[in-house]
């Protein structure tokens, strides 16, 4: 009785723990495709077209077209008539099938082809296990959205994120459409910050389970999980060196809020800078030179940026009077961060060669925004009707996205890195 | 709350009347004119005290609402962190507990208002518990016997999103070893 209670236990926030996507906004230019069901793939549940049709569509970037019942439907082995898809107003078509191999696997196979150049872009054959349909049609969707965009996809990537249910916190991993949510860690203490390492197998991690903010590293795959920094007084904002053996952190151990590096192991720990403000939020820059970070050393937080091996810090922004957040782009040419425009908390994101500002949200208590790896979108938590939810916006502001969960406060999203 | 006194008493005791205040003392005996009585000589008697709890124990104190100890947390202003005049008496109580008792340990939880960035408020919060012990041990309680940390916003007192509920979360605790 007591197992069966426990198993009901651990099971009804599991079916809660979905996260459900709703597109609120799409790009100007999207490129029409002609996605057909693959054949066959009613035995490979739940497909790979409606998939591969739904990521593409969530990006904003593609219209995935309503076509007639083909007969027969046109396979990757088929020879294509591009006029016919033309006329369908088609500018790509994928088109590919699932068989099922005699030793139970399955093989999916597909062709995509650029209608207007008349011409196949090429197609990958996938054997893979019953269990693996979804990510497998995530594997497609990068291929299509890299061949047609130039730039890689984000569909097999994963986010962390932490869901407060009650006085219960979860910090939860799920895929990048909130799909195949699981708990890495339970507890009845807040869990914040949130930080992948560079090869996407570990988080970095501030748990108050000590009532106090202790670091944690957690490896995900086995659940092993060491403290990283637990020294007198405060420790919290992780960020992860670009090395991945190396984390910057937040100390209060000799007074104040202070930034110090530290082995991933916990050992080594050294003063990366010294003032007598708050400085917190560190991040590195994609090729480990620099470190922004948040401090209110001018009177204000606001973002300020300093050589890695340390130096005098340069402060990066200067509009308005509370600046905080500071995430630097994949490519490090631009910086996302949160700013307080009267009331209201946005995201913002500023050029750094032409410092150009533009606010890229309309809610108004944006928090702890996340660059997908490819740049092009920011994941971010935010409150819509008294609970918090994520969402995503599009580096240009166009394509926006909600995620939110059934019964839970959902915030500290994290994006995963590319998954090799 | 009389009102439902009144309530209870009259459906459990069936009482014709529930007033409390208006009752009158019930009648008393009457007076009798006597002779004043004369004094009578006593031995002294020399008063004796059993021992109070609070003496076994001076932690005990901390938990006597009636002593100035039992109160814990130190109210601050919005984006403030200096301790207002009206707690340096509790400070004072506590630096005191403190240099009486080296073996007391306090851990003091900074907290913020829940409005921005959340390892933002760890650092507000920080600086908080920072600066009640920074009054303590001025006051001469030892470096050593006090930690301070900050829960950020993690912990509000009150959840509601208005300035009367930030302000209660814009809060010292202090807590001694054995209560956290």
């Amino acid at each position: 009785m007591i197992r069966l209670l426990a198993l009901l236990f651990l099971w009804i926030p599991a079916a809660h723990a979905q996260l459900s996507i709703e597109i609120t906004g799409a790009g100007a230019q999207r490129i029409p495709i002609a996605i057909v069901p693959f054949a066959g793939e009613n035995t490979l549940p739940p497909g790979i077209s409606s998939i591969v049709r739904a990521d593409l569509e969530r990006s904003g970037l593609f219209r995935g077209l309503e076509l007639p019942p083909l007969t027969p439907e046109p396979t990757e082995a088929t020879s294509i008539n591009y006029a016919e898809w033309r006329a369908r107003l088609a500018d790509a078509l994928l088109v590919g099938s699932v068989q099922q191999r005699p030793d139970g696997r399955f093989e999916v196979r597909f062709r995509l082809h650029d209608v207007v150049k008349q011409q196949p872009l090429g197609g990958i054959a996938y054997t893979l296990n019953k269990d693996q349909a979804r990510a497998t049609a995530h594997r497609v969707s990068d291929f299509v959205y890299e061949k047609l965009t130039g730039e890689k996809g984000v569909f097999s990537t994963r986010i962390a994120y932490v869901v407060k249910r009650g006085n219960r916190y979860e910090l939860q991993i799920a895929d990048y459409d909130g799909a195949n949510g699981e708990t890495a860690l339970a507890s009845f203490e807040s869990i914040i910050s949130p930080i992948w390492s560079p090869d996407g197998k570990r988080l970095a991690y501030v748990s108050f389970e000590n009532k106090k903010p202790v670091v944690y590293i957690h490896s995900l795959s086995d659940g092993r999980r060491h403290v990283v920094a637990n020294f007198k007084g405060s420790n919290s904002a992780p960020a992860w060196a670009p090395d991945g053996n190396r984390l910057a952190v937040v100390l209060s151990r000799e007074g104040g809020s202070q930034l110090f590096m530290i082995n991933a192991d916990g050992s080594g720990v050294r003063r990366l800078a010294s003032s007598t403000a708050i400085d917190t939020e560190p991040r590195f820059s994609p090729d480990g030179q620099s470190i922004y970070f948040t401090s209110d050393r001018g009177g204000t937080p606001q973002i300020y940026r300093m050589s890695a091996g340390g130096g005098e810090p340069q402060r990066v922004t200067f509009e308005g009077s509370y600046n905080v957040s500071p995430r630097i782009s994949p490519d490090g040419k631009t910086l996302a961060y949160i700013t307080r425009n009267d009331a209201k908390f946005q995201v913002a994101l500023l050029d750094l060669s032409s410092r150009q500002v533009q606010i890229l949200t309309d809610s108004d208590r944006d928090e702890s925004p996340s660059f997908s790896p490819n740049g092009r979108m920011i994941l971010l938590a935010t409150v819509i009707g008294e609970r918090g939810v994520l969402s995503a916006v599009s580096a240009d502001g166009r394509v926006k996205q909600r995620l939110s969960t059934a019964g839970g406060d959902v915030r500290e999203p994290a994006w995963g890195p590319f998954i090799e | 709350m009389r009102a439902m006194f009144c309530v209870l008493s009259a459906a459990s005791l069936l009482l014709a009347s529930c007033a409390t205040e208006e009752q009158k003392p019930a009648a008393q005996a009457p007076v009798e004119a006597k002779p004043a009585p004369q004094p009578v000589q006593t031995p002294a008697v020399k008063p004796v005290e059993t021992p109070k709890k609070a003496a076994a124990s001076p932690f005990a104190a901390l938990k006597d609402p009636n002593n100035i100890l039992s109160k814990r947390s130190i109210y601050f202003e919005f984006d403030k962190f200096d301790v207002k005049a009206e707690y340096r008496p509790l400070v004072e109580a506590h630096a005191k507990f403190l240099r009486e008792n080296p073996s007391a340990k306090m851990l003091i939880q900074g907290n913020a208002d829940e409005r921005g960035s959340r390892e933002y408020n760890v650092g507000l919060g920080q600086r908080r518990s920072d600066a009640v012990k920074k009054m303590l041990t001025l006051l001469g309680a030892r470096e050593d016997q006090i930690e301070a940390v900050s829960l950020g916003e993690e912990k509000p007192a009150c959840s509601e999103h208005s300035e009367e509920c930030w302000a209660k979360n814009r809060r010292d605790d202090m807590l001694y070893s054995g209560e956290y």
